[in-house]
């Protein structure tokens, strides 16, 4: 099939960027979505023009490095997927396409569709980590037996990839998804329990130091969500926070 | 005798860690504060190696070319994670995960550190427990186990398809606890271009900040390279598009010696390859062989018809299904080790039986597990009268609930649902087992400079078993090096901080410099990917599966030919003070082009079949073997570490022989 | 107002002011409602609220800091909430992922809120100038027909027809999402969000009656 692309270019984080248009033919359905953007750039190289640089890496959905804002959905028309999963069969010949970085004050843009989300890195430095010595002296494994539920619920939780896309679909650019997915995990098992309040606070703190907007309830996370991380956990995050508070 | 020395501490085997560990030298605390340690790379080796020695006290700078240290490739292991705790009851022990895995690598690994891979396999499921890592567990709460392929107990960790997210997470968080206390000093979105030696000894490296372009130096008293695998070689793997050998290969032209690059291990559940502009190849995970059964069909007439849509896998009656795995290796079946499954699936489709478009598919069927599991959730629940549907239904929730994550993918990209019909599925490249030589501590050639995780020449010999990297990467950073660094480092307490303005630097900086202006500057005719395709062509077809003398000769020869012109005619648009992923691609490669002919020659040079690697002109005869791969321990039982030369066509090689006491060598038979 | 600093607490601050106000929207409706069947317990009950001392000492001005409360939070979320994206998207497709009404809260209250400014025009204001200001003897009758009267007008109905439409839709949103705020969302959430539903759609509906109906029946009077 042949495209029009509709494109963000930005020299640098400092530059203006703008929108340009461009076309590729011969596009296989069964190519993934990031593909389609190699021939792109095979194309642009090609011709003497400059690629567009984007992030990408694992390109089976679990690393969280790409992070393309597509026809106005974080990853894509797609569902549970992340770009690089998203597939060419989800387009029809002739249809123009609109790729945007993922916005947000709190994710700079570094050039073209690069973005920096050291936000997220600063908020897990605030407390995502348990504080246990990595020296192996720990107690034997079983001897901590946690439900099977909360187990399952702290991997639900635990399975998020860090991409943005919440932040980046969000109307308000919140982050609470992110941070609630992460806050949940440890909430949910007893190794967590110790510094659970000091957790939340800290890891909210910097979330609002950040500057990402405020949660409204929207959902529009929950479901752009490559992963399926649940509104559930924003609920946990909020009860944990007025837990450690009052 | 080699001039390689191992290391390898006296004694017997089982005593041989705890004895070591005794007599070492240590840092006293005060004095490590005044140590500085660069790690290189961040996954599960690189991470838990970073937040170890941090929080032992050392001062760690962390690299990694991605933009948060959770983004390493390690995130995407599957399947799960070793450990000989025995919770199962099934009769596993130190000793077996260690026969399993020197057996496994088809007795081309080093005893002694397969054996302490073993010991501290166990503590790390303690301390990824203790980390908050959720582990599968049962109704009872306990850990849940899974088995995976050539071994006969239950002893993998999981957590559902994501074990080594979940891990990497583990150890990214540890990481994390240390950045706060100020202790690790991150370093995202930087690669490192070369090592820098002062007075023989590593002291520092050079690196590029990806987002300014800008060339910056970094000294430390001891330099740890955790930069993963060179499966990229192949172009298409199931490795992160930006995986590359160039660290690796920068301390081996540096003088740290290469060990067994033909090393390579090709996974045999892949997503077949759809078409030409394929960018990589996604693994299904091997638990996966647990419960799906491998076929292609008996009649040549049902595969063509497949192939023109004209029939369906799931109207190929049982008679006419040819369950080759079953078939050839009763005793193992499904389950054998990842080599043999790969080479039998490769067997098939060159036989005319692969069952899509491309020729390159086998069908990995869940049909009879879901049969299975529905029956016993029948009797469970007692279901009376339970329809065919209701089978099926239930047993496709309970294959759900162990490979939902799996199946999605699947679906995701094939377009088709797994849960109605086969998977298809080839062998991909997806693991080396060769890399940088080190010692019994981990140590290189080079003093002071160490390298562990997939990017060391380690554990797996000449294949790795499903569920083994994970343990080794975690073992190395967790438990091994930081004790093992110790021992080196105790000599650096009165050295102070290392300058980074010496002639050392100035020199590899300039090099560094020239070769990136170089690449800007060239404006050749081609693209970094046109000559990565085409080197990765060359690898699959004559260093892939299975490999001759012929082909191995033609590949060295065209790999050095396909350099020389990548060095005249490469183009890489763009400047080099920005932000460039086209140069950034543009030295890999370059390393890529280099390796891969070294690859060729250990692959040429070892004329036998062993694990990972099959040679044509080495096979059984006669007897029950017949076919299969033939190892030869009189002429072959050696590590082949290769010294570079200037060129790595003129590597040379020095072998380090293996010794095997506590165990006997035999045939690997699945039969 | 130093405690609602962070982002959780102004949400669950939100979300109470909220429920607070969803509560007295009930209370008013069911005394509204007997204005349509019982024009004497509508008269005694108004009596009631507009004279007793509890009601108009402490609960009225519970309810206007609620109201103003609830405002100007949300007013700050939002200026705060739109700074968050600096630069727009050129290509924004809400509608795929939320709902009308979540994503345009502030424009529902602003509605609600404009309208409140005619209520309180209409009713409040009066209300007070009657009580404290002529200091009129107490006369408990006299609210049936005062507010009947205010119903006489189709413009005035009109916009109150308006008004609680969009008074639906943000409590439509607000309601149910109010519970998630304050961190309850587990088993019951789910029939809790359909009576949030419910009630959304219910009470306001009810006030439209309400005003519907007195309008109309007295253009059958005339």
């Amino acid at each position: 099939m042949n495209l029009t692309l509709k494109i963000w270019r930005q020299k640098d984080a400092g530059s203006k960027g703008q929108m340009v248009d461009y076309k590729v033919t011969e596009i296989s359905e069964h190519m993934s979505f990031l593909e389609m953007m190699d021939v792109l750039n095979e194309q642009l190289i090609n011709s003497g023009e400059e690629p567009v640089a984007f992030d990408h890496d694992c390109r089976e959905g679990i690393c969280g490095m790409c992070s393309m804002f597509i026809n106005g959905e974080a990853h894509g028309p797609d569902r549970g997927v992340t770009t690089c999963q998203l597939h060419m069969r989800m387009f029809k010949d002739g249809n123009t396409i609109t790729i945007e970085p993922f916005r947000a004050k709190a994710f700079p843009v570094i050039k073209d569709l690069v973005v920096d989300r050291t936000s997220f890195e600063r908020i897990q430095h605030a407390g995502g980590f348990i504080s246990v010595n990595t020296s192996g002296n720990t107690q034997d494994a079983n001897s901590i037996p946690i439900s099977k539920e909360a187990a399952d619920e702290a991997m639900d939780a635990a399975t998020c990839i860090g991409c943005g896309a919440c932040v980046a679909t969000c109307k308000n650019s919140s982050a609470m998804l992110f941070v609630g997915a992460k806050v949940s995990q440890y909430a949910l098992l007893p190794q967590g329990q110790v510094e659970a309040s000091e957790r939340v606070l800290n890891m909210v703190e910097q979330m609002d130091k950040e500057g990402f907007g405020n949660c409204t309830n929207t959902g529009a996370c929950e479901i752009e969500c490559p992963k399926g991380i649940s509104l559930e956990n924003i609920a946990r995050m909020n009860r944990e926070y007025l837990k450690a508070s009052l | 005798m080699s001039i390689l020395d191992s290391k390898t501490p006296k004694g017997p085997l089982a005593d041989k860690w705890t004895k070591y560990k005794n007599e070492i030298n240590l840092v006293n605390p005060a004095n490590k504060r005044n140590i500085d340690i660069i790690v290189v790379g961040t996954g599960l080796a690189g991470g838990s190696a970073a937040a170890t020695l941090a929080e032992l006290g050392y001062n760690v700078k962390a690299y990694c070319y991605q933009d948060s240290p959770r983004r390493a490739h390690s995130i995407a292991a599957q399947g799960g994670i070793n450990a000989a705790k025995n919770y199962q009851g099934d009769g596993d022990s130190t000793y077996r995960l260690f026969y399993d895995t020197v057996k496994g690598g088809d007795y081309r690994s080093r005893e002694s550190n397969v054996y302490r891979l073993a010991e501290v396999s166990a503590n790390i499921i303690d301390q990824c427990v203790a980390q908050g890592v959720p582990f599968a567990r049962d109704y009872g709460g306990l850990l849940d186990n899974r088995s995976f392929g050539g071994v006969l107990v239950s002893r993998t960790f999981y957590a559902k398809g994501q074990t080594g997210q979940q891990l990497l997470l583990g150890a990214y968080s540890a990481m994390n606890r240390q950045i706060a206390r100020g202790k690790i000093e991150m370093f995202n979105r930087h690669e490192m271009l070369d090592v820098v030696k002062v007075d023989g000894k590593a002291r520092g490296i050079i690196t590029r900040n990806l987002i300014t372009g800008e060339i910056e130096r970094h000294s430390a008293h001891a330099v740890v390279i955790a930069s993963g695998g060179y499966g990229n070689v192949y172009f298409l793997s199931t490795n992160a598009m930006g995986s590359n050998a160039t660290a690796a290969w920068k301390i081996h032209k540096k003088g740290a010696y290469f060990a067994n690059p033909c090393y390579t291990q090709i996974h045999p559940t892949c997503i077949p390859r759809s078409g030409d502009y394929q960018s990589k190849l996604t693994l299904m995970s091997e638990s996966l062989r647990n419960d799906g059964r491998i076929w292609v069909p008996k009649n040549m007439e049902d595969v063509m018809a497949i192939r023109d849509g004209k029939l369906k896998p799931t109207q190929v009656s049982e008679e006419n299904r040819d369950y080759y795995l079953e078939r050839r290796y009763p005793a193992f079946g499904n389950l054998v080790p990842r080599d043999v499954a790969s080479r039998a699936a490769k067997e098939r489709c060159d036989a005319g039986y692969g069952v899509n478009a491309t020729g390159e598919a086998v069908y990995l069927d869940f049909a009879s597990a879901i049969q299975r599991y529905g029956k016993e959730q029948v009797k469970l629940h007692n279901v009376a009268n339970a329809s065919e549907e209701k089978i099926i239904e239930l047993g496709a929730a309970i294959v759900k609930e162990k490979y939902g994550n799996l199946f999605q993918m699947y679906e995701k990209i094939v377009d088709q649902d797994p849960y109605k019909t086969p998977m298809m599925i080839y062998p991909a490249t997806h693991y080396t087992m060769g890399g940088v030589w080190v010692d019994y501590n981990l140590m290189t050639t080079v003093p002071g400079l160490y390298c562990i995780g997939e990017a060391n020449f380690s554990d797996h010999g000449a294949n790795r078993l499903g569920a083994s990297a994970l343990m080794q990467g975690l073992a190395d950073g967790y438990f091994v090096l930081p004790y093992t660094i110790g021992d080196y480092l105790a000599d650096d307490i009165r050295t102070g901080k290392i300058a980074t303005n010496s002639s050392e630097f100035e020199a590899a900086e300039k090099l560094v410099k020239e070769k990136i202006d170089f690449f800007v500057n060239n404006r050749g005719s081609h693209s970094v990917d046109y000559y990565h395709k085409k080197l990765g062509k060359i690898m699959w077809e004559k260093c892939g599966m299975s490999r001759n003398t012929k082909g191995l000769t033609e590949a060295m020869a065209e790999i050095k030919m396909l350099r020389e012109d990548f060095w005249k005619n490469v183009m890489v648009p763009g400047d080099a003070k920005e932000m460039n992923p086209e140069l950034e691609k543009a030295g890999r490669v370059a390393d890529f082009l280099e390796l891969g002919e070294l690859f060729a020659k250990d692959a040429l040079d070892r004329e036998e079949s062993c694990g990972g690697h099959f040679r044509e002109e080495s096979i059984e005869l006669d007897g029950v073997q017949k076919g299969e791969a033939k190892r030869k321990d009189d002429e072959y039982a050696y590590s082949a570490a290769w010294e570079y030369k200037g060129e790595p066509g003129d590597a040379v090689l020095h072998k380090e022989e293996l010794e095997f006491k506590d165990i006997e060598l035999k045939q690997r038979s699945y039969k | 107002m130093g405690i609602l600093t962070s982002s959780i607490a102004r949400k669950v601050a939100m979300a109470l002011s909220g429920l607070f106000l969803v509560f007295f929207l009930g209370q008013h409706f069911v005394i509204n409602i007997t204005s349509v069947f019982s024009p004497d317990t509508f008269n005694s009950w108004s009596h009631f609220m507009g004279t007793n001392g509890l009601v108009q000492g402490l609960l009225q001005p519970v309810l206007m800091f609620g109201v103003v409360f609830h405002f100007v939070m949300g007013f700050v979320l939002e200026l705060k909430n739109r700074n968050a994206r600096a630069v727009k998207y050129a290509s924004f497709k809400g509608g795929v992922n939320s709902s009308w009404a979540s994503r345009n809260m502030i424009i529902s209250g602003l509605v609600v809120l404009a309208f409140l400014g005619l209520h309180f025009y209409d009713f409040w204001i009066p209300e007070m100038i009657h009580k404290y200001i002529e200091t009129n003897p107490e006369d408990p009758t006299r609210y049936f027909a005062e507010t009947v009267h205010k119903f006489e007008s189709h413009v005035r109905v009109i916009i109150y027809v308006i008004s609680f439409v969009l008074l639906a839709l943000h409590l439509w949103h607000g309601f149910a999402s109010s519970f998630q705020s304050i961190g309850f969302n587990n088993t019951y959430s789910k029939a809790l969000t359909r009576f949030a539903k419910f009630y959304a759609i219910f009470i306001p509906l009810g006030f439209i009656f309400i005003a519907l109906y007195h309008h109309f029946n007295q253009l059958l009077h005339h």
